[in-house]
């Protein structure tokens, strides 16, 4: 398969567009986020209200999932989310790339928030946050234990796969229907593509808040 | 003369659309018979654990898209809440249909008899 053709290439880094694609994504949040914060109006003109529009968003429906706590994960859980949605809507242009078509980038992604969410489950119950994993009583410790531990350590593997994969199957549905039907199908799966890309950040988040509303409940 | 430019614009971009996604092409290689078999086999496989996956996928996203359309006939100020969940609850459906489809991809792509060498 011939190598597609890329606007952003760094000369060493070409056998590696997923990480390039990354930076370049990192770029355009860092610099949207600056140019916005750097003049702060009490009353926002139109790039700050757009800002605004999206933090305002996604604290509210954290707030309606996780309870009151949710500000203090509006930090990691928000920049994950923006850069998963940028980076699965940066593969919809012609020319450019998307990170989130390899597994590696997915998995930074679902391992963060794994490590996040075991490390505020610790933090919140101390050593005891061991309890979730045991079962409502102590006698079925040996049998649940082991069931729980495999429902949590696929939790990341899932997450990854499921991003990794709509990315991934999207791509090559493109490359299929554009090698059958060039003219007008490629556009909508293209549109498609869009959707799917928001779903996909959509879905990455809500799960990842289940899961650290999960470590951070009190013991039924 | 502006609804002119907005149609120019139009197949402009789906002009380009078309000359890039052309840019790429596959290629065919010379394979021998067992290579031949194990591709055969792994291209019925997939085509039959594809449409399995399939048919599971769509007889369990119209259940959940049933349901929330009752609740939305019945509640029609409860509409966004309901899609909402609704949608949630397909992109999760469809994640399991498109674990299939990965494994599938692996069979299709990993060529087993080049991983040694």
């Amino acid at each position: 398969m011939k190598e597609p053709l890329l606007y952003v290439a760094i000369p060493g880094l070409s056998a590696y567009p997923h990480l390039t694609y990354l930076w370049v994504t990192m770029i355009l949040l860092l610099v949207s986020g600056y140019l916005t914060t750097r003049t702060l109006q009490l009353v926002p003109g139109a790039g700050q209200s757009l800002m605004e529009l999206v933090v305002e968003g996604l604290l509210g429906f954290m707030e309606r999932v996780m309870g009151h706590h949710a500000r203090q994960h509006l930090a990691i859980i928000g920049g994950l989310v923006l850069l998963i949605v940028t980076a699965n809507l940066l593969g919809v242009i012609p020319g450019l790339f998307s990170p989130t078509v390899n597994i590696n980038i997915t998995a930074g992604c679902a391992i963060t928030v794994f490590v996040y969410y075991h490390y505020r489950g610790f933090r919140r119950h101390g050593v005891s946050y061991i309890k979730q994993f045991t079962g409502p009583v102590w006698w079925l410790a040996p049998l649940m234990m082991p069931i729980e531990l495999i429902s949590h350590f696929i939790r990341p593997f899932t997450l990854s796969l499921r991003l990794f994969a709509n990315m991934r199957g999207h791509e090559i549905v493109l490359l299929i229907i554009t090698l059958l039907v060039p003219v007008i199908a490629p556009l909508i799966i293209v549109f498609q593509g869009i959707f799917v890309s928001f779903i996909q950040g959509f879905v990455f988040m809500l799960l990842s808040m289940i899961y650290i509303a999960g470590a951070e409940e009190e013991h039924h | 003369m502006r609804r002119k430019l907005v149609w120019c614009g139009l197949a402009v971009v789906v002009l380009l659309l078309t000359l890039s996604s052309m840019a790429l092409a596959a290629e065919v290689a010379k394979k021998s018979d067992a290579e031949l078999r194990y591709f055969g086999i792994a291209a019925a496989s997939t085509a039959f654990g594809l449409s399995i996956a399939a048919i599971g996928g769509a007889l369990s996203q119209s259940r959940g898209i049933r349901s929330a359309l009752e609740g939305i006939a019945r509640n029609p100020g409860a509409s966004g809440t309901i899609t909402t969940a609704m949608i949630i609850g397909l992109a999760l459906i469809e994640s399991l249909v498109i674990y299939v489809l990965v494994v599938c991809l692996i069979l299709l792509i990993v060529d087993p008899f080049k991983i040694g060498s």
